[in-house]
């Protein structure tokens, strides 16, 4: 009951949030509606036994690419309401919208009519601890996500993990390039005069 | 009601559903980040749900690497942005037509 309370909550409020994320005019709102649905992500992370995942997911997307796009976003004229330029809006709405109601109805069909999993299957890195008895009375492990995903991920996915660690290490060398060139001279302070005689040499 | 595998995979569809929309839709190249951050969401989600009907830990495993990639991916593309924003003063996706010929 609880779930199923908590998992339609989550679902409205994230789905509505990231509908505002595509359709909002002004980008501030945008990515504000952005931050609302990523953190309600993270619930689904909870609710699904991956609790890791969801502290990991409010930390690096609520935490750091919100943080990295408000930056990036103080370069941008945030103010101004963003033109849409479609040529033909309605129909262009029209495709997309067919689109996505097809990958809906491909991916969920199949789903629906036949169950994807079946008893008896086992697990290749079995996600909960076992259970333990004390005494005749059985427990489960209550924490026990965080332990389980660190085996793993230092045994078996130890090489992506490092793989991973280099990808962001040029990822931040790069971005660090890319932003910080002639990060001296702002194009907003500098008026019109000097930012076309800048253009020209 | 008991919620199961298929409800949360018809809602991290409809996640990437909206994401598609967007995509589609957005001609601002900022927005259209957004609209990919969603996109990579949708999938943890479905990764995180499966990974929880199996008992299996891969799933996680997998949406791990997903958002490392999605932070790699904004660092690198805002940085990108940003030098192009500079140079012409607008982020539309119409003005990248330098190699139309």
């Amino acid at each position: 009951m609880f779930e199923a309370f908590a998992f339609y909550f989550f679902s409205v409020v994230v789905l509505v949030s990231f509908i505002i994320t595509v359709m909002a005019k002004n980008a501030l709102h945008s990515m504000s509606a952005l931050a609302v649905g990523m953190i309600m992500i993270s619930g689904y992370f909870f609710l699904l036994n991956a609790d890791f995942l969801g502290v990991v997911q409010i930390i690096v997307y609520s935490g750091a690419i919100m943080a990295i796009y408000g930056f990036g976003m103080m370069f941008f004229d945030t103010i101004k309401d963003v033109k849409e330029v479609n040529p033909s809006s309605r129909l262009v709405f029209l495709l997309s919208g067919l689109s996505a109601l097809l990958v809906v109805v491909i991916i969920a069909t199949p789903l629906i009519s036949e169950p994807l999993v079946t008893e008896g299957m086992k697990a290749f890195h079995p996600m909960m601890a076992e259970t333990f008895t004390i005494d005749g009375a059985v427990y489960t492990e209550a924490v026990k996500n965080a332990e389980t995903v660190g085996m793993v991920l230092f045994t078996k996915y130890l090489v992506p993990f490092e793989v991973a660690a280099i990808m962001l290490l040029v990822a931040m060398i790069a971005g660090i390039i890319l932003a910080g060139k002639k990060m001296d001279e702002s194009i907003t302070l500098m008026s019109e005069q000097e930012i076309l005689e800048k253009e020209q040499a | 009601m008991e919620i199961t595998l298929t409800h949360y995979l018809v809602v991290a569809t409809l996640m990437f559903a909206i994401g598609l929309v967007g995509v589609i839709r957005r001609k601002n190249l900022l927005l259209l980040f957004f609209a990919t951050e969603i996109l990579l969401n949708a999938v943890n989600v479905g990764l995180a749900a499966i990974s929880k009907a199996y008992g299996d830990l891969t799933g996680q495993m997998f949406a791990f690497f997903i958002i490392a990639i999605a932070a790699s991916e904004v660092a690198v593309g805002l940085g990108l942005l940003i030098v192009w924003y500079k140079r012409k003063g607008r982020i539309d996706l119409d003005d990248l037509t330098t190699m139309n010929g």
